[in-house]
């Protein structure tokens, strides 16, 4: 079975976790085996995927600075989306080749992941005929989007725990205009610790993918960098 | 030479991709698995690497089209150097390139086609799957599974014995290094080109005998003589190994050991998947049972032997046991309707009309066109219509809408020499009726001992909807018409 290492890694800024995956899934192209599941947070953040169209932004870049709301480009797919404090993020750097060159099967494992985790928490989701992501009835409860040069994935899943919402209002969420979203914490009525809901995940990933997880120290940032050899 | 640029595809459930965008232009230089164009599927944005080192020449598909995967989106000028290689490998691959090159207006619409093998799209590819979800798999095997055709006396989903990359490589005018290419992965190739190893001398250790990254680096440790003595045949112009790769590749899928290894490992295609998937649903589906009944044959024999000349005179096709044994079974299923049917949630389906999937055998395999209205047909329009079928199948004449339908399956592992087996039904159907081997026994005849043509009947059914006592009476029903009925209108 293959390894996957995992951390949570608590908030990091958009563009440092993007360069963190850039470094983590070069490594994998490049020969190594080391897979990583990296899960954090993002300090409040519009990021436009590669079919983001600049209508969905719904404020100017001015107006989102004084909101304390920064805007990204990213390569991954999907369309505008809003990362901030208490949204968990997870980023799986995987080698998809050889046995699950699917993306949409990598699509309905991230959602099956997420949907599995969330029922252990007391939360019915699943999915929504045509669209990817995780829902709650007619909300909204976690964002997909994803980036694959040679089957090595980049990017990953969105799960809202304590969001703030209202800052959804900004956006127009995956170009799905009266979308709502949703939260573990609406639904469940109190906080989690984003780290409760990320140990919950782990063993849930590993068993979708099939993936042996092991906790590897938290990935660490560019400084630092030659601590991400491959060490297992 | 040109070399397209294909739409790829991203997985077995897309049949398009959206060109986001160029990350070349024309008259660019690309190196091999440099990535040169994003594509994006649902949620998903993907690099696509260059299939082949040279110069971006000619984009046909503009950013923000989506087109059907396959589609040849660019064409690269290789190097020169590329010739020498080519010419060893080229007489068949290159065939199909002539179309392209000639015709370049309406990329879209003929690149598909032209970078199929013709076997491709000849229609029985289909596969034997009786059952109205056939249809799912028949498009899907045309593109990568070019020679397949569906094997294993399994009714319904029929497996294909098809070679694995067959025509992947065979479409893309591959050169003898192109076949090594494939050996080894990009990691390794740099490694070589850094070390100025030739990778085509090595031997490999990796799966059906790619070079690894340790096959490499001990080369490199080792020096070349060890490079040399691994490959076991230094002279590179008369290597032996690339050709015989080709050469099993377009025939049968002989398992490739690299030396040591005691196992060698072939993903599954596609097609097979698919057939591996509908198996375990049938049997996930259904609770399967087996009854087996033992008939004597002596009377459709003496029948068949009384009337096979004037039969075949008459109708000029031969009398085979098979239109017995489909008049038998439309008998008894007109006797016992609920085994012509289906389960629909918590309803049974109830099937007027009698459409009777038939095995029929292969040299590559075995396909289950389906006889449609077998009720309204004499013995002499059953045996006409089976042998148009098996014809057909052995030609690849046969349509979608001939493998599709069907409410019951005969099937025949007595071909075989098989006594009888336990078939898998064809969903969404709830029976099969497995044909054994027809054979001189010696059986108990009036309290002596006689020589008989017997043969057995195993029927599987679904025990959600046929209770045994059912089951066994239609079996019951079958073994009197062949040991009593009366076949009147045979000539």
């Amino acid at each position: 079975m293959r390894r996957c290492l995992h951390a949570y890694a608590g908030r990091v800024g958009y563009a440092e976790a993007a360069d963190l995956q850039e470094r983590c899934a070069r490594l994998l192209k490049d020969g190594g085996t080391v897979e990583r599941l990296l899960l954090l947070e993002h300090p409040p953040v519009i990021t436009l995927g590669r079919n983001a169209r600049s209508a969905d932004v719904l404020h100017d870049e001015a107006t989102l600075e004084s909101l304390g709301v920064a805007v990204h480009e990213t390569n991954r797919g999907g369309q505008v989306t809003y990362h901030g404090p208490g949204q968990l993020v997870g980023y799986p750097i995987l080698d998809l080749s050889p046995d699950r060159r699917d993306v949409a099967r990598y699509l309905r494992d991230l959602e099956e992941v997420l949907i599995r985790t969330l029922s252990q928490f007391g939360v019915t989701a699943g999915r929504a005929p045509g669209l990817t992501g995780v829902w709650v009835g007619p909300e909204k409860i976690a964002s997909l989007g994803v980036h694959l040069s040679r089957w090595v994935t980049t990017h990953g899943f969105a799960l809202n725990v304590n969001t703030d919402l209202s800052r959804f209002g900004l956006i127009v969420p995956c170009g799905l205009r009266g979308a709502a979203v949703t939260s573990m914490q609406r639904l469940l009525g109190r906080t989690l610790p984003l780290e409760e809901v990320a140990a919950a995940i782990v063993p849930v990933f590993g068993e979708v993918f099939g993936r042996e997880m092991a906790p590897g120290s938290p990935p660490v940032a560019p400084a630092a960098a030659p601590a991400l050899t491959e060490v297992a | 030479m040109r070399v397209d640029v294909i739409m790829p595809q991203m997985g077995e459930s897309i049949a398009e991709g959206t060109l986001t965008r160029w990350l070349k232009k024309p008259g660019d230089k690309v190196a091999r698995d440099e990535p040169i164009f994003e594509i994006s599927t649902d949620k998903v944005d993907a690099e696509i690497p260059s299939p082949a080192a040279g110069t971006l020449v000619e984009i046909k598909v503009q950013e923000g089209q989506t087109v059907p995967i396959n589609v040849v989106v660019a064409q690269i000028e290789t190097e020169a150097g590329a010739a020498a290689g080519a010419g060893k490998a080229a007489a068949q691959p290159e065939g199909p390139k002539a179309a392209p090159e000639g015709a370049k207006a309406a990329p879209a619409a003929q690149a598909p086609a032209a970078k199929q093998p013709p076997a491709a799209s000849a229609k029985p590819a289909v596969p034997a799957g009786g059952g109205s979800d056939g249809r799912d798999r028949a498009p899907q095997a045309e593109a990568p599974a070019a020679p397949s055709a569906p094997a294993s006396w399994g009714p319904g989903p029929s497996a294909s014995r098809e070679i694995p990359k067959a025509s992947s490589l065979a479409g893309s005018g591959s050169t003898v290094d192109d076949l090594r290419r494939v050996r080894s992965s990009p990691v390794v190739r740099k490694i070589a080109q850094e070390h100025h190893v030739d990778i085509s001398r090595l031997a490999g250790t990796g799966v059906s005998g790619r070079v690894t990254k340790k096959d490499i680096l001990a080369a490199i440790e080792g020096g070349a003589a060890t490079a040399a003595r691994a490959a076991g045949a230094p002279d590179r112009s008369a290597s032996p190994a690339p050709a015989a790769a080709a050469a099993s590749r377009s025939s049968a899928p002989a398992p490739v050991y690299a030396p040591g290894q005691r196992s060698s490992i072939v993903p599954m295609t596609a097609m097979r998947k698919k057939i591996a998937e509908h198996m375990i649903a049938s049997r996930r589906t259904s609770a399967h049972v087996t009854t087996v009944f033992e008939v004597d044959m002596s009377r459709v024999m003496r029948l068949r032997e009384e009337h096979k000349q004037a039969f075949q005179e008459r109708h000029g096709v031969k009398l085979t046991p098979t239109p017995f044994m489909v008049r038998a079974a439309v008998e008894a299923l007109k006797a016992f309707p609920e085994i012509n049917a289906s389960i629909e949630g918590d309803n049974v389906v109830y099937k007027k009309d009698m459409n009777i999937g038939i095995a029929v055998a292969l040299d590559w395999g075995l396909i289950v066109p389906v006889l449609k209205h077998a009720d309204d047909l004499s013995l002499s329009g059953i045996a006409k219509a089976v042998a148009d079928l098996a014809e057909r199948a052995r030609t690849k004449k046969l349509s979608p809408d001939d493998v599709q339908g069907g409410t019951f399956t005969i099937t025949n592992p007595g071909i075989f020499g098989s006594l009888f087996g336990t078939p898998i039904i064809s969903q969404p159907q709830v029976a099969i009726l497995g044909v054994g081997v027809i054979e001189k026994r010696v059986v108990v005849v009036q309290d002596a001992i006689g020589i008989r043509p017997m043969v057995f009947l195993a029927l599987s059914f679904d025990h959600r909807l046929i209770d045994g006592a059912v089951a066994d009476q239609f079996m019951a029903h079958i073994k009197a018409t062949l040991e009593q009925g009366k076949f009147a209108e045979i000539v």
